[in-house]
C-alpha cells in the first residue's frame, strides 16, 4: 500500500502541493486526474522518489521512502516501474536493447539467452515483436509508449507508474493502450498509479479514480462515484467546461 | 530601515550591498555544487561496481572519436610552427635548433592545450549535449529510478576515459606535429634531418615530458568534469541544452588556459 499524507512543495514562491492525502491499495489501479499544472506529475515524482517534499509523507508498505536515501531508497525503486510521460527510451541503443537494459544492469544472475528470451516474450506482450532491432527515433509516438511500457515491465515490479501514458497519441492508440495496460495488469496483478488527462476513457479502466486540483485531492472513489459528485471542479473538468468554479464553492 | 522586509524599500546602497551579497553567495554555492559534483563522481570510481562497458564506451566516444581531428590539427600545428620558428631561427643563423624548439612548443605547451581545446570542441560539446538532452527527455529520471546512479553511469566513465585517452592523444599530437615541423623544415626549407631531429634529443629531457604529460592528465580531468556538469545542470528545452553546451566550450577553454598558465609556472 502506498501512503500519501499532508505532502506540501513549493517550487520558489509558487505552491504545487498543499497537503495531498491519499492512499493506494495493493493491486488497485489507481488514476489521479487533474488540469494541467495541478501538480499531477509533482506528485508522481514524489511517490517514485525523484523528489523530496517540504513537508508530509509518502509511505510504501509502511516504509517512509522520503526520509530513505541512496541504497535504502533503491531497494524500494526496484520494486517499481516507471512509464515516462515521453518515453525516456535511452535513444542511444535500439528497442530490444532498452528492453533489456534494467535486466542487465539489475538482474545479473540471468544469462544473456534468458534476457533475449524475457525482452522477446515483454515485446510480444506489448504488439512489437521483430521490432527488437529498431531505434526509438525510428518508430511512432504509440510504439514508443509501448516499448516504454515493455520496459517497465520487463523486471516484474509489483508497483507500476505511468505519467500521462497517451497524451499526444489519437483516440484508437489511447484505447489501444488502455486496453493493453489493463491486460497486462490482469495478468500481472501489480499495483498501478496512472496521472491521466484522459476523461472518460480512464473511468473504463481505474479501479479509483482521485482528482487532483491545485495541489489538493477534491475527490476520490471508484469511478462511478467520481462521475456522479457533486463537487462543481470535479464536474468541471470532467465535462470540460470552461467557466471558472465560484470561490465560494472551492473546496 | 534595516528590519524592512522588502529590499524594495531599502535605500539604494543598501540595495547595492544586498545584491552584491547576492551575487557572491550564488558564486560560493555554485562553486560548492561543482565541487560536490567531482566529488560524487570520484566517489564512484573507487566503490563498486565499476562500469566497465559505459568506461570503454566513454573511452572511443572521447578518444577514438577525437582521432582524425587531433592528427590533422596536429600535423597543421607542427607545419606552422615549422615555418614560423625556421623563419625566425634563420634571422639568427641559429635553424639547428629547429627540432628542439617545435619539439619543446609542442611538448610542454601546444600539445597538451591545443589538444584539450579540439577535444573540448569535438567530445566535450558532444558529452554536454548528450547528457542535456537526456535530462530534459526524463532518460536521467529513468536511470534513477531503475535503482542505476545517474553519476556512476554518465560522469565517472567519462572522467576515468578523460584521464586515459587525454595523455594518448596529447602524445599523438605532439608526434605528429614534429613530423609536420619536419615536413617543413627539412623536406621544404631544406635542413638536414640529423640536426632536426639530433638537437632534439640534446634539449628535450624528461621533466619537459612530464610537464607535458601532467596537464595532459589535468586537462582530461578538466574537460569531463566542465562538460558532464553542464549537461546535468542544463536548462529546459532544446534552449537549454544548447546554452549549457556553449556554456562548456567556453569555461572548458578558459579553465584550460587558466590552468596551463598555474601548471606551466609550478612544474620544473
Amino acid at each position: 500500500m502506498i501512503r500519501v499524507q499532508g505532502l506540501h512543495k513549493r517550487f520558489g514562491s509558487q505552491p504545487v502541493l498543499r497537503g495531498t492525502e491519499l492512499d493506494i491499495a495493493t493491486g488497485e489501479i489507481m488514476v489521479v486526474i487533474g488540469r494541467s499544472g495541478g501538480g499531477k506529475s509533482v506528485l508522481l515524482k514524489h511517490l517514485i522518489g525523484l523528489l523530496r517534499p517540504d513537508a508530509g509523507t509518502v509511505a510504501v508498505d509502511g516504509t517512509e521512502i522520503t526520509r530513505l536515501r541512496g541504497g535504502e531508497l533503491d531497494r524500494v525503486r526496484e520494486r517499481y516501474g516507471v512509464v515516462f510521460q515521453g518515453g525516456a527510451l535511452f535513444d542511444s541503443m535500439s528497442v530490444a536493447d532498452n528492453v533489456a537494459f534494467p535486466l542487465r544492469e539489475k538482474k545479473k544472475r540471468l544469462s544473456a539467452a534468458e534476457i533475449h528470451g524475457r525482452v522477446e516474450e515483454k515485446l510480444e506482450q506489448v504488439g512489437l515483436s521483430g521490432m527488437g532491432h529498431k531505434n526509438p527515433a525510428e518508430i511512432s509516438g504509440g510504439m514508443r509508449k509501448r516499448v516504454a511500457i515493455a520496459r517497465a515491465l520487463v523486471t516484474e515490479p509489483e508497483i507500476v507508474f505511468f505519467d500521462e501514458p497517451t497524451t499526444g497519441l489519437d483516440p484508437i492508440l489511447v484505447n489501444t493502450i488502455h486496453h493493453l495496460i489493463m491486460e497486462l495488469h490482469r495478468k500481472f496483478r501489480f499495483t498501478a498509479v496512472m496521472v491521466s488527462h484522459e476523461i472518460p476513457e480512464i473511468f473504463e479502466i481505474a479501479d479509483r479514480v482521485a482528482m487532483l486540483h491545485e495541489g489538493v485531492i477534491v475527490e476520490v472513489g471508484a469511478p462511478g462515484a467520481v462521475r456522479a459528485s457533486t463537487n462543481p471542479i470535479v464536474q468541471q473538468f470532467i465535462r470540460g467546461d470552461i467557466e471558472t468554479v465560484p470561490a465560494g464553492q472551492r473546496p | 530601515m534595516f528590519s524592512s522586509p522588502t529590499p524594495e524599500l531599502w535605500p539604494a546602497p543598501l540595495r547595492l550591498i544586498a545584491a552584491l551579497g547576492g551575487v557572491t553567495l550564488d558564486v560560493v554555492s555554485a562553486l560548492g555544487r561543482f565541487g560536490l559534483f567531482f566529488a560524487q563522481a570520484v566517489g564512484y570510481i573507487v566503490v563498486p561496481p565499476f562500469k566497465v562497458g559505459r568506461l570503454l564506451d566513454r573511452v572511443h566516444f572521447i578518444g577514438f572519436r577525437s582521432l582524425i581531428i587531433v592528427i590533422l590539427t596536429g600535423a597543421f600545428t607542427g607545419m606552422v610552427l615549422g615555418l614560423q620558428i625556421f623563419l625566425t631561427l634563420s634571422r639568427f643563423g641559429s635553424e639547428a635548433y629547429l627540432g628542439p624548439a617545435v619539439a619543446l612548443s609542442l611538448i610542454r605547451e601546444l600539445g597538451p592545450v591545443l589538444c584539450a581545446v579540439f577535444v573540448t570542441g569535438l567530445a566535450g560539446s558532444a558529452l554536454t549535449a548528450e547528457i542535456g538532452i537526456m535530462k530534459i527527455t526524463e532518460q536521467i529520471d529513468a536511470l534513477e529510478v531503475m535503482a542505476l546512479n545517474p553519476m556512476r553511469y554518465l560522469v565517472s566513465p567519462a572522467l576515468v576515459a578523460g584521464v586515459i585517452t587525454f595523455p594518448l592523444l596529447t602524445a599523438i599530437f605532439d608526434v605528429v606535429g614534429i613530423f609536420g615541423g619536419y615536413l617543413v623544415g627539412v623536406e621544404l626549407l631544406g635542413l638536414s634531418a640529423g640536426t632536426y631531429f639530433g638537437e632534439m634529443k640534446t634539449f628535450v629531457n624528461m621533466d619537459d615530458l612530464m610537464t607535458g604529460y601532467w596537464k595532459a592528465i589535468s586537462f582530461g580531468i578538466i574537460v569531463p568534469w566542465v562538460c558532464t556538469y553542464k549537461g546535468f545542470h542544463c536548462g529546459h528545452g532544446a534552449a537549454g541544452v544548447a546554452r549549457a553546451t556553449t556554456q562548456a566550450v567556453v569555461l572548458t577553454s578558459i579553465l584550460i588556459l587558466v590552468w596551463d598558465y598555474f601548471l606551466g609556472s609550478v612544474l620544473p
